[in-house]
């Protein structure tokens, strides 16, 4: 993001040189990275939209390939449109999507204004927060399948909201919470001021006067339903871990809430002893608040991973009686013929019948070269056809699919995943069992001392030693701790992982995708013949590549465009020729470009010849590289005294070079995902706890068994569903900050702790010789809360690091320019 | 001080109306979503007026 000139204005990756594609926006041409942005920015201005890029604070996300418009047809099938499509008022649907690529404000004003001046449109309503779209639509005038090609030309890439149920609990919860911390809050608020009235002195004088009586008959008025009603989530907690014979924090809150709050009402009624209302609502306020922080954190990261890459498609093209129909894919079986496009999802496993392809099954295996399928081949759902047409037939589907086998692994893995116990948890049980025994002592002492005041100190040892603070200590930390990593880019969804990660020894990396950008770039061209310069081999390759799927024809999409190539002709698994200003061309292997052997230049990557009739012209290697922030984010890793390892399916010698290019020294090349789970529980039964890096499907074992997992934002759903991190910018500089993040929230959940347990050893003495008034309990309870929840406020302003970047503070989206 | 005994039941009261208040707001979906709204007044449609430089700048 240096300059204008050389950053995309779209995307804000760096436009590389020789790239020709310019957009008019608000007068001023714009360079674009890509044909991709290029055809989403003019959508944009052509709609009169182009305020977007003035109002937007981050960059866009780059668009996916066009796609052929007929992708989406498969919403139209009645069948498929029952999962997000639902009636509305007179005759009009309302159609729920989940649309990936919001990233800021200005999405949600783009998204309803373009959608908006679309005919048959009634009203659009998009949540940012939970990158959720409500388009209420008129069935006669436009169809679901339009409304998906529409989002996808301004740059987005919607999908069926259909886990929408768990959305629907979700907002039903966080509701639910808001109205609890808003009954507690003002319930706090109201009783404070009463209580304070009676700390100064209306309960003057030796007995309970008037108006004692009076406050506290309203404080009991205000604070019941803060008690029975905002407290709630407590008690059910605290009964369902009692059921199952474990002491949880919440056993000692509802003790002391409940407790409390019967003695005082008892207190009110009768006229004697003393009301603890102000300490109960405090309590359950501070504490409603430190969850109800850490359950939107949950959600949040729960809504980010809803279905952004659909693993099968939702419909597959039959034959059937010779021609093609769509039908939905859950109604494939064994022995159906289905036809495959290039770019088509494999819906369900199967053997090739017609056709040649190289199909790309680097989900379920981690190899990155295309795999050359022809008839007899078999096929696995989840893998992606290339670049011819396939005819396969069904072997297996649903349940008996080479895909559910791995997520049967990922389930069997998930069971044997290290538990870990809290280390509040642990500190409750043997706390409850101190509480209850002094609360007990005392009763059994002040008996023999004096009978009338025993229950009243008893009951104040309880409220004294009120597990506020220490129930505070985790949950104020963790939710502090968890804003801050998603500030840095680290969106949490597994509580337990920032209590892991300071425990981790050992990193393990995927490679395609996660080290590496996982799209093939231009790494050397080698040119063979005089005339002839890099710029003009690489408009030349473009434009040769311009009309197929190949993954390999991404590393030239910056320049598509520049020359215009005619009679394309796909060799699959060979090469590709066409005619190029009147003269015939040809990119692929050399035997078939130039018709005779030649030996591969010394050099990494994938080497391509581009020839012409008259011979070689130029050699082009292609790899994948690694993205810029990896280096750096290994070298601080092993800085940190961990060790790393690259992990990945890929056979060839790609591994080597790219974990050598990273600093890392161990790695494996073409490990199943048997293999690398296998591997993994390996390490963790030497000892090692294991941090996990991936997005494949073939990693997703690993994900679920290891002690703490980070999947990729362009991760497969199911992968991010199993991780308990993702990692939104992809900037892998993030993950040692996020360790030392939670180094520094180890050490804040300690002191706290610390400090909790030191306010009441030297509380409950004090309580025991009956000494603390309940104005005292009230005042030191809220002290010490604050306390540690201002220290635990610290951690959202730590800098995890030595020094930082300062990109990261300002924009939150780092690394995007590798 | 006897003005006390009608004045905090008002005060009560009025929780009370807040509480309610606050229930509608929520079961309303007013805190659904927090970001997008607050912005949304910003992004008025009469932005033909702003030069396109100051954009410009903004992005440096």
């Amino acid at each position: 993001m240096t300059s204008t000139a050389s950053s995309c204005f779209h995307c804000g990756l760096p436009v590389p040189p020789g790239s020709h594609h310019t957009v008019v926006i608000e007068g001023v041409a714009r360079s674009m990275c890509c044909p991709g942005c290029e055809a989403v920015a003019g959508a944009i201005v052509s709609g009169g939209l182009d305020g977007f890029y003035r109002f937007r604070e981050k960059d866009s996300d780059r668009p996916e390939e066009a796609q052929p418009r007929d992708r989406w047809a498969a919403y139209d099938l009645a069948e498929v449109q029952q999962q997000f499509v639902h009636d509305w008022d007179d005759g009009g649907k309302i159609a729920a999507l989940l649309i990936s690529g919001i990233t800021c404000a200005a999405c949600v004003w783009l998204i309803e204004k373009h959608l908006g001046q679309l005919d048959g449109i009634k009203k659009v309503s998009v949540n940012a927060s939970t990158q959720r779209a409500q388009i209420a639509f008129d069935p006669t005038m436009i169809k679901p399948s339009e409304l998906f090609a529409e989002l996808e030309r301004i740059g987005y890439r919607p999908a069926p909201a259909t886990a929408a149920n768990r959305e629907v609990v979700i907002q039903s919860e966080h509701r639910a919470a808001l109205r609890r911390l808003g009954v507690a809050g003002l319930g706090t608020m109201q009783v404070m001021m009463f209580a304070i009235a009676l700390y100064f002195g209306a309960a003057s004088g030796d007995g309970i006067g008037e108006f004692e009586r009076y406050f506290r008959w309203v404080s009991l008025l205000v604070a019941t339903p803060v008690v029975f009603y905002a407290a709630r989530p407590f008690f059910n907690a605290a009964l369902r871990s009692l059921r199952a014979r474990h002491l949880s924090m919440d056993v000692p809150v509802s003790l002391a809430i409940g407790l409390a709050y019967g003695a005082s009402f008892y207190a009110t009624v009768f006229g004697t002893g003393e009301v603890y209302f102000e300490s109960i609502a405090m309590f359950t306020f501070f504490l409603l608040l430190g969850r109800t922080v850490e359950m939107r954190a949950r959600h949040r990261a729960g809504l980010a991973s809803g279905g952004l890459a659909q693993l099968l498609p939702m419909t597959a093209a039959k034959y059937q009686d010779g021609e093609v129909v769509h039908i939905p894919v859950a109604a494939l079986a064994a022995g159906d013929q289905v036809l495959l496009r290039p770019g088509d999802t494999v819906p369900a496993d199967g053997e090739v019948l017609e056709g040649e392809s190289g199909v790309d099954e680097s989900l379920l295996s981690g190899e990155s070269a295309l795999q050359q399928k022809f008839a007899g081949s078999p096929v696995f759902a989840g893998s992606v056809n290339g670049d011819s047409t396939l005819t396969i037939k069904i072997t297996a589907a649903g349940q008996a699919t080479r895909l559910s086998a791995i997520e049967r692994l990922v389930e069997r893995a998930q069971l044997d995943k290290p538990q870990q116990v809290a280390l509040a948890d642990r500190v409750a049980g043997i706390f409850v069992a101190v509480v209850l025994f002094a609360a007990v002592a005392a009763f059994a002492v002040w008996w023999q001392i004096d009978p009338g005041r025993a229950f009243w100190v008893s009951l104040s040892v309880l409220v004294v030693t009120c597990p506020c603070a220490l129930s505070l200590a985790t949950p104020a930390a963790l939710a502090s701790a968890t804003l801050r990593l998603q500030q840095l880019g680290l969106l949490v969804a597994g509580g337990a992982l920032l209590d892991t990660l300071p425990r981790i020894g050992r990193v393990l990396f995927d490679k395609t995708g996660t080290l590496t950008r996982g799209e093939p770039r231009i790494l050397a061209i080698e040119l063979l013949r005089d005339g002839w310069s890099e710029q003009r081999v690489k408009d030349v390759a473009a434009a040769l590549e311009s009309q197929t799927n190949h993954p390999l024809a991404r590393a030239f999409r910056a320049w598509r465009g520049n020359l215009t190539a005619s009679q394309l002709k796909v060799h699959t698994g060979s090469g590709l020729e066409g005619q190029i200003e009147g003269a015939l061309y040809r990119l692929g292997k050399a035997d078939f470009v130039t018709g005779e052997k030649m030996s591969l230049p010394e050099g990494q990557g994938q080497w391509l010849l581009l020839g012409d009739s008259k011979g070689a012209i130029a050699w082009i290697a292609l790899g994948d590289k690694l993205r810029a922030s990896a280096t750096a984010a290994v070298d601080r890793l092993i800085e940190l005294g961990l060790s790393v390892e690259l992990l990945s399916g890929d056979q060839s010698a790609e591994v080597q070079r790219l974990a050598r290019q990273a600093g890392i020294d161990n790695f494996r090349a073409g490990a199943s995902p048997e293999d690398k789970l296998s591997h993994m529980k390996q390490l963790q039964g030497a000892g090692d706890k294991v941090l996990m890096v991936g997005d494949g499907i073939n990693d997703v074992p690993v994900l679920s068994g290891a002690d703490a997992s980070v999947a990729m934002m362009s991760a497969a759903d199911l992968a991010q569903s199993r991780a308990d991190a993702i990692l939104l910018n992809g900037d892998l500089q993030v993950l040692p900050r996020a360790i030392e993040l939670a180094y520094k929230c180890r050490r804040i959940v300690r002191q706290n702790l610390a400090w909790a347990l030191g306010y009441n050893a030297i509380a409950l003495p004090l309580a025991f010789c009956g000494l603390v008034p309940p104005w005292a309990a009230a005042i030191g309870m809220s002290f010490s809360s604050l306390v540690v929840v201002l220290n635990a406020l610290r951690l959202s302003q730590a800098e995890a690091g030595t020094e930082d970047n300062p990109a990261i503070s300002r924009a939150g989206v780092p690394g995007l320019a590798d | 001080m006897e003005s006390l005994y009608f004045l905090i039941p008002i005060a009560v009261i009025l929780v009370g109306f807040a509480v309610k208040l606050f229930f509608w707001a929520v079961n309303n979906g007013q805190y659904d979503d927090l970001e997008t709204e607050g912005r949304r007044i910003l992004f008025d449609d009469d932005m033909q007026r702003a030069k396109p430089e100051t954009k410009e700048q903004q992005e440096k």
